[in-house]
């Protein structure tokens, strides 16, 4: 491939912009042309959407659509981990029949892989896949499940082959979510939200062709899933668009983002609300007491310390050189900062952190961080895994006695 | 260490002979390599891991400073290039036998008189004040409070009316003194206008620096427990392979890191002379302060008896992060010098 200059692809896709961009358009209709010209996902394949366009060139192309206020492709919620899952190990015909229907937003996917028993041992699901004719028989539950109310496919991790060891009997598939063997429950959290869900397969049916990979790989594929999740999380970022968006398409836009964010209203305060700290320091008059004002100093220079830290790992990563120990610190700092905002949100808002809703401060919010930060700890990877991956992989601690080994059959089950 | 002096001569020279240390960050028109803080902290962090028995903080970071803070050109150049080649040990004289390191509070007097200025009044917990050939006294004129009348001076240590006598120092590693000025004769550095400032200045970088010292042995002791937890078996297994001793390393790693980033953060922003630095100098300060010292009881936990022992190098770095923690101010302190400094 030969090296094209940031000036070129700038002019490209400004010339391609200039030809086909219409706000009048309909999301599909627009996404459908983002697809076939591969300017959607420009880093993908050529013969998937994409353009060869390496990774560091992508930022210039994003600038140029929120130059001239272009909507992208589709890039909410697991869609993009389902893509590159499948463009890593799926089969022409699986990335034919799936991938130009996830740019376009037309399918909306999820991910099947906790369950009640198997958490932070992912490895463990006892979801079963059984092959039955042309098609795979599944039976079990999935926990945690974001959006799976509104989704069309499913990412899923089962369990195919009992007698080899645990990780090497799990297999991967696409499944249709709306068939009758899938039934979706809501899940109320301790904070009143229902974001997940969980899911029961009662002989729900995956026909062979939706197998990822070989039988016994889905470890594996899975990795790959979880990786991108790891790394998408900063990618994530969209810019801002100038001019005044006017257009049909801006509103189905609205429409579809509403509907991605729903499950997410209260993850910033599941962080803590650190940015209302100081506000609320002088709001309630706590920054008299110096008691508070030392726990409030102690917080601030922790999530301050902690923000450096992920600079740091951010500087290395672009200076090419190896993430030092500080890349795999930041979740287990995240938990710490999350939980110090709790403490001293209770300890300014004093007695009124009995209430919550309406008549509570700042319209519920201070209540719902206090009812929302336990989770931080616990989801993506409790701090516990965090810090046997931290002493495992940073400081090279010998690893834990298993107890795991051998056919899975005759594993202790969760 | 286990001399009167506390420091190795001939190691002295090497420093500054050879690698011109104490001049990092002093101006190359003054005798030294033209550096800033972030140099500056570079050395004092390794300086920190090797927990080197050397007159550097107290005439490179302290003394060095001041002077610089201070001076006119004319002092600069009489006094900056003896310091920087090592040949003038120097230290700041800032805190009294109260202990308090808000300049604020400062009585030492200094009275005018024919060709400089009378000091009287008592200097303690003087880093290296019992060895250093110069001292830079901070103190107040005649019937002043608060930080007005403060400001800088100079003199020789064996002026007349100077006594000094070494404390004993629970760290062994970093030497102090009491002063007693009794009517000694010393010079004004630069002008009585600015002194809080230059004070305030010194004291900011010291923290900074001091941070960075402290990162620097919290680091090594990091790594001793590390090492220790691979090597020494119990129940037939590494100890380290106990997620009791594994989550305690993983939570020291993420300790050390995150003071690292603050210590880091704040010479860079002293250095570019950011708005911010003298917060984040109190910022640097209390959070490398709680980590050391943190660090230190858990590596002498992770050693388990053999840590408690005197042969065990470990309580040194211990006492190291001890007298860290209180030098320049606690970390209770810092956090409301922080809070202040935010207009909290």
């Amino acid at each position: 491939m030969s090296k094209v200059s940031e000036a070129e692809v700038r002019a490209e896709v400004r010339e391609w912009l200039a030809a086909n961009w219409d706000p009048e358009l309909s999301l599909v209709e627009w996404r459908s042309k983002l697809a076939d010209s591969g300017w959607g996902m420009p880093q993908w394949p050529k013969e998937w959407y994409g353009r060869d366009l390496p990774h560091g060139l992508v930022r210039a192309v994003e600038e140029e659509f929120a130059s001239v206020g272009a909507v992208g492709a589709a890039k909410s919620g697991v869609r993009l981990l389902a893509a590159a899952t499948l463009l890593e190990h799926g089969s022409d015909l699986q990335k034919k029949k799936l991938l130009r229907r996830i740019l376009t937003g037309e399918d909306t996917w999820c991910q099947f892989f906790s369950e009640p028993g198997s958490g932070s041992d992912l490895a463990g699901a006892t979801t079963r896949a059984d092959l039955k004719g042309d098609f795979w028989i599944v039976n079990g539950q999935k926990v945690w499940t974001t959006s799976a109310h509104h989704a069309d496919h499913g990412l899923l991790l089962a369990r195919t082959d009992w007698d080899a060891p645990k990780h090497e009997g799990l297999s991967y598939f696409v499944i249709d979510v709306k068939q009758p063997g899938v039934d979706v429950q809501p899940l109320k959290q301790m904070n009143g939200h229902a974001s997940f869900n969980q899911v029961f397969f009662t002989d729900a049916k995956v026909p062979q062709e939706n197998l990822v990979g070989r039988v016994g790989d889905g470890w594996k594929v899975a990795m790959t899933t979880l990786a991108h999740e790891r790394r998408g999380v900063d990618a994530m970022s969209a810019l801002p668009r100038s001019g005044s968006p006017k257009g049909r398409i801006y509103l189905e836009e609205r429409a579809e983002t509403e509907k991605a964010n729903q499950p997410y209203t209260w993850y910033p305060q599941r962080a803590g609300r650190v940015d209302l700290i100081i506000e609320r320091a002088k709001e309630t008059g706590a920054n008299k007491d110096p008691y508070v004002r030392q726990e409030i100093a102690k917080l601030l220079i922790l999530a301050k310390s902690a923000d450096w830290t992920a600079r740091r790992a951010r500087a290395a990563q672009q200076q090419g050189r190896p993430q030092g120990p500080e890349g795999s610190l930041g979740k287990l700092a995240g938990s710490h900062v999350a939980r110090a905002c709790s403490r001293v949100h209770t300890l300014m808002t004093g007695t009124d952190a009995m209430l919550t809703g309406r008549e509570s401060p700042r319209d519920g919010i201070i209540a719902e961080i206090l009812v929302s930060v336990p989770a931080v700890s616990i989801a993506g990877g409790t701090d516990e895994i965090q810090r046997n991956i931290i002493a495992e992989r940073v400081l090279d601690l010998p690893k834990e006695p298993r107890f795991d080994t051998g056919p899975f059959r005759d594993v202790r089950k969760n | 260490m286990a001399t009167a002096e506390g420091y190795d001569p001939a190691v002295w020279r090497q420093m500054s002979e050879d690698l011109a240390l104490p001049g990092i960050h002093i101006p190359e028109e003054y005798g030294g390599a033209g550096f800033g803080m972030v140099e500056l902290c570079i050395v004092t962090e390794e300086l920190g891991r090797a927990l080197l028995c050397a007159p550097y903080f107290s005439t490179a970071v302290l003394a060095a400073n001041a002077i610089m803070n201070s001076g006119t050109d004319t002092q600069k150049s009489a006094l900056l290039p003896d310091v920087a080649r090592g040949a003038r040990l120097a230290t700041l004289a800032i805190t009294e036998p109260d202990g308090n390191w808000d300049p604020a509070s400062i009585k030492l007097v200094a009275t005018p008189e024919a060709d400089g200025y009378r000091l009287d009044g008592v200097k303690s917990y003087v880093v290296d004040g019992q060895i250093a050939d110069l001292l830079i006294v901070a103190a107040r004129t005649p019937r002043t409070v608060g930080r007005d009348g403060l400001a800088l001076f100079a003199l020789g240590a064996t002026t007349g009316g100077v006594e000094r006598r070494p404390l004993e120092s629970m760290d062994p590693t970093r030497k102090i003194a009491r002063i007693d000025f009794r009517g000694a004769h010393a010079n004004l550095l630069g002008s009585l206008d600015d002194g809080a400032n230059a004070i305030l200045r010194t004291l900011d970088q010291a923290a900074i620096a001091l941070a960075n010292e402290m990162v620097g042995g919290a680091q090594i002791l990091l790594e001793s427990a590390v090492d220790y937890a691979k090597l020494r078996v119990q129940f037939g297994r590494a100890i380290g392979s106990f997620q009791a001793i594994k989550h305690k390393l993983a939570d020291m790693l993420l300790e050390v890191e995150l003071a690292k980033s603050a210590a880091y953060y704040a010479a860079q922003a002293a250095a570019v002379n950011d708005p911010e630095w003298p917060a984040l100098a109190s910022l640097a300060k209390a959070s490398a302060s709680e980590t050391y010292l943190r660090t230190a009881i858990e590596c002498i936990q992770i050693h388990g008896g053999i840590g408690f022992t005197w042969d065990n190098d470990t309580h040194l770095w211990f006492k190291r992060a001890k007298s860290s923690e209180v030098f320049l101010g606690l970390p209770s302190y810092h956090r409301e010098l922080l809070m202040q400094r935010w207009g909290v």
